[in-house]
């Protein structure tokens, strides 16, 4: 058990789990459908602790896994950072929504997010994606409160404030 | 968000934030290395826990695979040295023999968008930026980043790679780009009126001096001529096993000859099955020290 406030550890690690999962071998048939466990981590740690995750944690955390999945240096960054600044701009709204409620804000983030993603993936020329594309938002969305609840067990448990 | 742009732009246009990423990614192997854990968990669990006669049977079948490719071997020994007598004739003689190193795949999920793997070769065995894998069946891809312990190959069916290749049957130069599917190549820059057929080999032409000339790259499938279009739309299927294969060849050419020789202590490697010295067929001994030619598969 930690001081109180000593949670940089607790975050840290619960990101690099989440970076795990994104990483992890899946069967051919399951990639696409691969929720985006490092920006569902993200935005829970920004709509709990907007003082301490913010814009520039959004950033980093996207270079990283630009490096770490092989897109071009940039393209995760953006949208998790224009992300986590929506979420911390909404999150005294968003905390005392139901979970219901909060899904479907979760939802509309990703779904920028997803189209940030396509945008840049468009303008280089990448692979257009098809319908299954958008389907990792919804994933993501549906996975939110258990990832939520998890996400609070592990912040009391640690006591991060 | 400005930076992130800034960024994208930068590394989409210029290759400047190469060493960046390199760092990067050599501080993020850890994170690669865990989530390939369970998978070579296994097989080193399958290995040892293989019963004696299933090994005996195994050694048995590869002993009589040798044979048969020794044999083969020969009768391609004896065509090249009639080849090099041949081009010795007509005085354009050149060097054959490729060194080549056996790597092996890692099993860790990319951008699902993008055609890349990861092996488990890097800068410390003499990989390099830009170069040719292979598999036991044809090209597979090249090297696009190095770290120490591993790099990642690009293959050569994601959409910003473009491969010179050449039908064998009458040696037509075109050139072979990437679709985005793992079993589609397209060759969009032929004619109406060319000679191809459907079953077609197509083969590296060594033009672009990256990959070396020769090796085996798909086989036309499909073929639509339209009056109307300039172009005809070709398809093709790479030959290599890009989805399946496990174990691939890094291969330096002659000319790209690396002065380095591959060091052997490999950290990191407990269930790697072959050893790696067996891999190398032929040292060639010159150093020509030549710079590395700018990346050319970008479209």
């Amino acid at each position: 058990m930690s001081e109180p406030g000593d949670g940089r550890l607790a975050i840290l690690v619960t990101l690099c789990v989440a970076m795990l999962l994104m990483i992890l071998p899946m069967p051919e048939w399951a990639r696409p459908f691969r929720p985006h466990w490092v920006t569902l981590v993200l935005l829970y740690w920004a709509i709990a602790l907007p003082h301490r995750v913010g814009v520039g944690s959004g950033f980093m955390a996207g270079i990283v896994l630009d490096v770490l999945t092989g897109t071009l240096l940039g393209q995760h960054a953006l949208g998790l950072s224009v992300v986590t600044f929506i979420a911390i701009q909404l999150h005294q709204r968003i905390r005392v929504f139901p979970f219901w409620q909060q899904s479907l804000g979760i939802l509309v983030l990703l779904v920028i997010e997803q189209l940030l993603a396509l945008w840049v993936m468009g303008a280089t020329r990448g692979v257009t994606p098809g319908l299954v594309y958008w389907t990792v938002p919804l994933i993501g969305a549906v996975l939110w409160p258990w990832i939520f609840v998890t996400l609070r067990k592990v912040r009391r448990h640690f006591k991060v404030i | 968000m400005v930076l992130s742009l800034m960024l994208l732009v930068v590394d989409h246009r210029f290759h400047h934030l190469q060493h960046l990423r390199s760092t990067l990614a050599f501080l993020t192997y850890p994170l690669h290395y865990i989530a390939d854990l369970p998978f070579t968990a296994t097989s080193w669990l399958n290995e040892t826990a293989s019963s004696r006669d299933t090994l005996l049977a195994q050694n048995r079948d590869l002993r009589d695979k040798n044979l048969h490719l020794r044999a083969e071997l020969q009768k391609y020994e004896s065509l090249q040295a009639e080849n090099m007598r041949l081009r010795d004739l007509v005085d354009s003689s050149f060097k054959v023999g490729d060194r080549v190193l056996v790597a092996e795949l890692s099993s860790v999920d990319l951008d699902p968008y993008k055609q890349q793997v990861i092996i488990n070769k890097g800068s410390a065995s003499g990989a390099f930026e830009g170069q040719p894998v292979l598999d036991a069946h044809a090209v597979m891809g090249q090297v696009i980043n190095v770290t120490p312990f591993s790099s990642i190959v690009l293959l050569i069916t994601d959409t910003s790679h473009a491969l010179p290749v050449q039908v064998l049957r009458n040696g037509l130069r075109t050139i072979a780009v990437g679709t985005g599917r793992i079993s589609e190549l397209k060759l969009p820059y032929l004619p109406t009126n060319s000679d191809i057929v459907e079953g077609d080999l197509l083969v590296t032409s060594g033009l672009g001096g990256k990959f070396p000339p020769g090796y085996p790259v798909a086989t036309v499938t499909r073929i639509d001529r339209s009056p109307d279009a300039p172009f005809s739309s070709v398809l093709a299927q790479p030959r290599a096993h890009l989805d399946r294969s496990r174990e691939v060849l890094l291969v330096w050419t002659v000319p790209n000859q690396l002065p380095v020789t591959p060091r052997e202590p490999e950290p990191a490697e407990e269930a790697d099955p072959a050893p790696e010295p067996a891999a190398e067929t032929e040292s060639v001994t010159e150093p020509a020290a030549v710079p590395e030619t700018p990346r050319e598969s970008e479209t």
